[in-house]
């Protein structure tokens, strides 16, 4: 095999460049004006309310926390399972598992109701909280990632980047698992309370991650004017393949579970049958454009060769997850809390016994699309100055 | 009261607390003070794990179309609507139940269940929300980042978010933008040796009785005696977190 | 090395010579606003000096005593610090202890703090319910009478 050579990626013409962050940093500060909107005027402004208390928002933060660890899968196959092909993408594979991880933490950050008291959720621990242990999880997985990059770009330290890259690969394991268990250990609600969730959240990273890794992969590479394989992006996209007919079998797993507990009959008719947009978004957002469309796109012989069917795969991947989360998220939520057994609910003082309606304001969602603009800051920046891209990538 | 045998001897802590005052605020080296000694001679002792405080409610008394309770909670702990009612703190609920099957009729008030392993004092991460000694579940509002992880996990929809700017609260209950809250039993009475909360007061007052507070650790109070004698039940008992909140005709 | 050693501690000795007297005004002034009842009061719960330099630090340590165990009573109370120093206006109205040059809000921005205590603690005494009706400090002794503090020598009680 050749050399590999790394070099800063210049994308065509320094203006192409520098208005490509120019508009990012416009859609970064519209969404921190939305949080400061929201913060001053307290959270009445947004859809949110004492019965859906995490909206939009906590979509966006838990999608890109999730595809942040899916992200570094590249990097682990081509260090700890010593796949020659995927070595070369390792640098980019960790920049933008930072990159994620951060832009979901700033948008999670800005929507609590007190974001200035993040020095007490630093310094208080309350270690039963699953929530307590992701704060350590999140900054953690900043530094191991960190010097995981190190180890790969200085060679006087390489001799550490396997053992480094298993640390990197089981704290993502935890980390997923933490944010999966974020819904698995909340047994008041009937959505939340399955350990699979935990496992699914996993697996979930892997295909949203590497959805995100291959769609700005073949960005990068048009815009930097090089050269990318198509039997390296071949196996990359076999690979999303089978992650996202993981997701899928684990969905079905998780549904056919509550469909055989009659107590969770409720829920699961809310999601499959009539719960209305929570309903399209799981049949249409979640089963066809997140698992048939990208399905059909990777396998199909009609589309072998073609980057556009592996890009549009890709984003498929993440629509559909987008609305996965969606559903788990809120749509968990908006399903009343059966408090009291064979009683129907005639008058409440609460909502009790009611389907929630949640509606998202346009803050919430500049807020959650600003967390996307500062991963991809942080990518192009990153792969301007460190030498993250090979130079050339043809088989 | 039955309860008169609890409250301290204050001749005793007078004298202790003058003597301890007189030492109290001195200046050992600059900006180091003596701290545990700030407490003035009438201060109550605070939480006692010798009681658990609990509510019982009987569902037969729970009257139709009163809110009583409701109102004197608001009045006691200065909360007012905005009127947005999706957003609107509630610390105190009624409910009107029908059974599925035989088609009787209930109406009782649901709060904060006060559990003895309560789920958002598991999730929360800063250990805003805690358990006091007494049984009592609070959310310390000093430490609270607005997370809203104890709202996901409470099991009775117990706790509000507060959605807006406020002003003007009650000293009974200071509260502000961006925390959590809910039912904290009337801590401020209980603390101060007032064993009666606010909705039990006004639920008397109205003439129902439906609300009955006390010590479930008292083998003496009545709600002991009610609860020995009587068959209660704890809502979501399925979840074996032990409420301090109790019903009866349920 | 010995001969900066010296002259740092001269440099000290000088500079608290010249601040003394200045540090002595200060200490001897008091500060409280019109028509409160502080003005009525010949000191606080502490002497002033000590007040101003650690009333965060008691507040602090008596938030804990009373949201965690329940003390109620205490002599530092943000309550008590309202209820103390809001002044009245012309009408008789309570007037904000946060409003422009008022007690906590002078010396804050003259400082430059900006604390949360006020987000969720109201400003101006509570009349409809609370302190007063579950008599905290309404017997015989008032803390801001009572207390016979043993001074450090050299420090008057003002």
């Amino acid at each position: 095999m050749s050399k590999m050579y790394y070099r800063e990626l210049y994308c065509g013409t320094p203006a192409r460049y520098w208005s490509g962050l120019a508009l990012l940093g416009v859609i970064i500060a519209i969404g921190l004006g939305a949080a400061y909107y929201m913060e001053h005027n307290g959270h009445w402004v947004t859809g949110m309310s004492n019965q859906i208390v995490w909206g939009l928002p906590h979509v966006f933060a838990i999608f890109l926390i999730v595809a942040a660890s899916g992200a570094l899968n590249v990097a682990s196959i081509g260090s700890v399972f010593g796949g020659p092909l995927y070595k070369p993408l390792g640098r980019y594979s960790g920049l933008l598992a930072i990159g994620l991880l951060a832009g979901g933490l700033m948008v999670l950050v800005l929507d609590l109701g007190r974001p200035d008291r993040l020095i007490v959720a630093m310094t208080e621990y309350n270690f039963k909280s699953i929530f307590a242990w992701n704060v350590i999880l999140y900054t953690g997985f900043f530094a191991i990632v960190g010097i995981y990059l190190w180890t790969m770009i200085d060679r006087s330290v390489n001799k550490y980047n396997r053992t480094v890259g298993f640390a990197a690969f089981f704290w993502r394991i935890a980390l997923t698992t933490g944010t999966g268990s974020i819904f698995g250990f909340l047994v008041a609600r009937e959505a939340y309370d399955a350990a699979i969730m935990a496992p699914m959240f996993v697996i979930m990273s892997f295909s949203y991650g590497l959805a995100f890794f291959i769609i700005t992969l073949i960005a990068a590479y048009i815009w930097g004017d090089r050269e990318l394989g198509d039997f390296r992006l071949t196996k990359l996209k076999n690979l999303l393949g089978v992650f996202v007919g993981a997701v899928f079998y684990f969905t079905l797993a998780y549904n056919l579970t509550n469909l055989y507990i009659t107590q969770h009959h409720g829920i699961e008719r809310f999601i499959l049958l009539d719960g209305g947009v929570y309903t399209q978004m799981f049949w249409i957002g979640q089963i066809f454009i997140g698992s048939i469309i990208p399905l059909f796109l990777i396998y199909s012989p009609a589309f072998e060769k073609s980057r556009w069917a592996i890009a549009a795969a890709s984003i498929a991947v993440l629509i559909g997850g987008f609305f996965q989360i969606y559903v788990i998220v809120i749509g968990g939520q908006a399903y009343p809390m059966n408090l009291f057994p064979g009683k129907e609910v005639v008058e409440s003082g609460f909502y009790d016994g009611q389907v929630m309606s949640y509606v998202p304001t346009l803050p919430e969602a500049a807020l959650g699309v600003a967390g996307i603009a500062v991963a991809l800051t942080m990518v192009a920046v990153g792969a301007r100055v460190f030498k993250v891209f090979p130079e050339t990538l043809e088989d | 009261m039955s309860n008169k045998s609890d409250q301290p001897n204050m001749d005793r802590r007078k004298m202790i607390g003058g003597a301890i005052a007189a030492t109290g605020a001195m200046t050992i080296a600059p900006g180091v003070i003596l701290h545990a000694a700030s407490v003035s001679d009438e201060a109550s002792a605070g939480a006692d794990a010798k009681h658990r405080w609990g509510m019982l409610i009987d569902s037969n008394k729970c009257a139709d179309g009163c809110s009583a309770c409701v109102d004197a909670c608001n009045t006691e702990h200065g909360l007012k609507g905005h009127g947005r009612p999706a957003t609107d703190a509630v610390w105190i609920r009624p409910v009107k139940l029908k059974d599925k099957q035989t088609g009787r009729e209930n109406r009782l008030v649901m709060m904060c269940q006060h559990c003895e392993h309560p789920p958002c004092v598991d999730v929360c991460p800063t250990n805003a929300s805690f358990k006091r000694v007494d049984g009592i579940v609070l959310v310390d509002r000093h430490r609270c980042i607005g997370c809203r992880y104890c709202m996901m996990a409470c099991p009775y929809k117990a706790r509000s978010f507060i959605h807006e700017a406020l002003t003007e609260q009650s000293v009974n209950a200071p509260r502000g933008k961006g925390c959590v809250e809910s039912c904290t039993l009337c801590v401020h009475r209980v603390d101060d040796g007032v064993m009666q909360t606010a909705c039990q007061e006004a639920c008397s007052k109205e003439g129902h009785d439906a609300i009955l507070f006390g010590d479930l650790n008292d083998p003496n109070s009545e709600i002991s005696k009610t609860l020995k004698s009587t068959n209660s039940v704890q809502i979501r008992a399925d979840l074996e977190l032990n409420t301090g909140v109790r019903y009866l005709n349920l | 090395m010995r001969s900066s050693l010296i002259s740092n501690s001269t440099l000290l000795i000088l500079l608290a010579a010249l601040l003394a007297p200045a540090m002595q005004v200060f200490a001897e002034s008091r500060f409280v606003t019109e028509n409160s009842k502080a003005a009525s009061l010949k000191s606080c719960v502490a002497p002033t000096n000590q007040m101003r330099r650690n009333h965060m630090d008691y507040l602090q340590h008596g938030r804990d005593d009373t949201v965690i165990d329940g003390i109620r009573g205490i002599d530092y109370s943000l309550s008590e610090c309202i209820d103390c120093h809001a002044s009245k206006d012309q009408q008789g109205q309570a007037v904000s202890v946060t409003d422009e040059g008022q007690f906590c809000q002078a010396c804050h921005e003259y400082v430059a703090v900006s604390p949360a205590c006020f987000q969720c603690h109201r400003t101006t005494p509570d009349t409809q319910a609370g302190a007063a009706k579950l008599g905290h400090h309404s017997g015989d002794s008032d803390p801001h009478e009572g207390l016979d503090i043993q001074l450090p020598a050299g420090i008057q009680r003002d």
